[in-house]
């Protein structure tokens, strides 16, 4: 485990009577990609505009290297943010734009020219130098927001759903791209997301966020095969929950059926909720398997089927890449493996 | 299509109230009676070249700038206070500049008159905590004075409508690029306003450099510019011939300095986009 060069250490925030940040504990570490994911109105954008300097906590502390910088303006900070619709300087071109930080810092001209040709050619937008910002497309001005931001060195990238307004093929693309210049520059990432696929495509770390309180911290394999609670799970992919007995350990019943798991520790005859992919539920012939259910319907989804399983107190969302028409009969068998608990939710 | 007749009124009011009287003042400013009726002649234009005349245009124009410039520096931060997080959901502020602008031009302007008169509230002030009464009105001052105070929101308003647009995240990015206050403004705000900026210019410029009244009022009666001047040829002179070229000289002015701002407009957002 390399240092952490990010710490928020309890930090809160509110706008007037509306809490947005409550208690963050967050400990971000050198040359990680660290993706804080969560619906709109969690507080990802806050805890990203607290990093950089555009909101200040109203409780805890901001270490940057050890170092408190709770109230450090953003321009005297080592970290750079993509915004969100890129703020763009529409008044200067391409290179004026990139070379901004640059000239501010009184860099002298031919070194900027030299590392705004390289920043271009690390976005692959060579020759692009002297266009104006209003003629680029999205993804054009998406790559020149990530070299005006790249080009100062930064030791922190922050970046704020930068690719929220490109389409779907560009934004795989640039997922990609992102991910491959992070591990080629050894800069630290810190990406706000609300789409799972790109936080689990992407991160070493996710962030779960819902309501201004990190729900899950983990790597993506732990925060899609362990969700810690109903919200983690329904959030990240898609899930059937159920309420269950955990009747001791490796033991859970649900759905009239003892099943053997892999859990303990929860206790016996405690309640629990049981969370099951779609795609860990194997179809059986009617008869076999733990539960017997009806397929009430079957939508195609391109890699695999998705069919909603009616059994007796309980519809069973089930991805498949073999098709069972609609009508009939079948059981369905869950391995103890894909059995996920959790601890109940205490409800308020 | 049938709908183009919807522009007739306005299009005959064009007629009869810009285009006729704009040919008018061409034809007379071209020419002068004489017992065989209107001849063509340079002669008005030549008239206004003289030293005495020009005195007066180059007077009208120096006033002028120096009431736009003094507008710039009192508008733009207003402007920019107008729009900053305090003041911008309190449109009272606004009003505030807006609401003198609903009375009467005139009055606005007497209203100075008693202020800097000999025997005035500023004078009378003066006197009482024992400083000699000065001479304010009929002054290059006064007039400079009642220009700025009757034309300053013509400065802030186009100033702030375009301030007010900007996006606020241009200047969160500049301050993440390291920029502190005094180059975010240089380098972003400033840039990004100069259409309003150019737009008020013009706004305060032509009001300013043609204004008879406020000279008239404030400048006295030998305080000329180019309108009294120009005022003077047709009601009290009746030389239509002098007074239409001196017209056509001011207009000329107004032209050459919408060029010279419209250079610098170059989103063409402002009233100049004309050109």
């Amino acid at each position: 485990m390399s240092e952490s060069i990010v710490e928020l250490k309890n930090i809160s925030k509110a706008y007037g009577s509306n809490t947005v940040l409550e208690n963050i504990n967050l400990s971000i570490r050198k040359n990680e990609f660290l993706t804080l994911l969560g619906p709109s109105g969690c507080g990802k954008t806050t805890t990203l505009r607290i990093i950089g300097g555009f909101e200040t906590p109203d409780e805890g502390n901001l270490l940057f290297e050890g170092k408190k910088i709770n109230t450090l303006p953003p321009y005297k900070r080592k970290v750079n943010t993509v915004f969100q619709k890129y703020a763009l300087f529409p008044h200067l071109t391409v290179a004026q734009n990139i070379a901004f930080g640059l000239k501010i810092k009184k860099v002298n001209q031919s070194t900027i020219d030299e590392k705004v040709k390289a920043m271009l050619q690390l976005v692959n937008l060579a020759g692009y130098e002297d266009r104006d910002i209003t003629s680029l497309s999205g993804g054009q001005q998406q790559r020149v927001a990530i070299a005006r931001a790249l080009v100062n060195e930064p030791e922190v990238l922050l970046l704020d759903e930068p690719l929220g307004a490109l389409d779907s093929k560009l934004r795989k693309g640039m997922q990609i791209e992102l991910k491959n210049m992070q591990q080629r520059l050894g800069i630290t990432f810190i990406f706000v997301t609300h789409d799972q696929e790109e936080a689990l495509t992407m991160s070493d770390t996710v962030v779960v966020m819902n309501e201004g309180i990190i729900q899950q911290v983990g790597t993506p394999t732990d925060i899609y095969n362990e969700p810690i609670n109903r919200f983690v799970a329904t959030f990240i992919g898609e899930s059937n929950i159920v309420d269950a007995t955990m009747i001791k350990d490796y033991l859970v019943h649900f759905a009239d059926y003892d099943f053997n798991c892999v859990d303990f520790g929860f206790g016996e005859n405690q309640p629990v909720d049981v969370v099951i992919r779609p795609e860990d539920i194997k179809l059986v012939p009617e008869g076999e398997g733990m539960i017997q259910g009806e397929v009430k319907s079957v939508v195609f989804k391109g890699v695999h089927y998705e069919m909603q399983i009616q059994a007796k107190d309980h519809v069973w969302l089930v991805h498949s890449t073999l098709m069972e028409p609609a009508g009939s009969r079948v059981g369905l068998q869950i391995l103890p493996n894909d059995i996920h608990i959790m601890a109940k939710e205490v409800d308020g | 299509m049938n709908k183009r007749w919807f522009a007739t009124p306005y299009l005959i009011w064009m007629v009869i109230f810009t285009i006729v009287p704009l040919f008018l003042i061409i034809f007379y400013a071209f020419t002068v009676k004489t017992d065989a009726g209107f001849v063509f002649s340079l002669e008005p234009f030549i008239r206004s070249l003289e030293p005495t005349y020009l005195k007066v245009i180059g007077r009208s124009v120096l006033l002028a700038l120096i009431s736009t410039i003094i507008c710039l520096i009192l508008g733009y931060p207003i402007a920019m206070i107008l729009t900053s997080k305090a003041f911008s959901q309190k449109s009272i502020y606004l009003m505030l500049f807006v609401i003198p602008m609903w009375m009467n031009f005139l009055l606005r302007t007497y209203a100075w008159l008693t202020l800097l008169e000999k025997n005035g509230f500023i004078n009378v002030f003066l006197r009482k905590i024992g400083l000699n009464p000065l001479n304010l009105l009929y002054t290059n001052q006064a007039v400079v004075l009642g220009m700025v105070y009757n034309f300053l929101p013509f400065m802030v308003l186009p100033i702030y409508s375009v301030l007010k647009k900007l996006d606020f995240s241009l200047i969160e990015s500049a301050q993440d690029l390291g920029a502190n206050s005094v180059e975010v403004f240089t380098k972003v705000i400033f840039p990004l306003s100069i259409p309003g900026v150019v737009s008020g210019i013009t706004m305060v410029f032509m009001p300013a450099v043609t204004t008879f009244v406020i000279s008239r009022l404030l400048g006295g009666g030998h305080f000329f510019l180019i309108g009294n001047l120009i005022e003077d040829q047709f009601l009290t002179a009746g030389n239509w011939h002098f007074g239409s070229a001196l017209s056509v000289v001011l207009m000329l002015l107004i032209i050459i300095s919408m060029l010279i701002t419209s250079k610098y407009d170059t989103d063409k957002e402002g009233s100049v986009g004309l050109w």
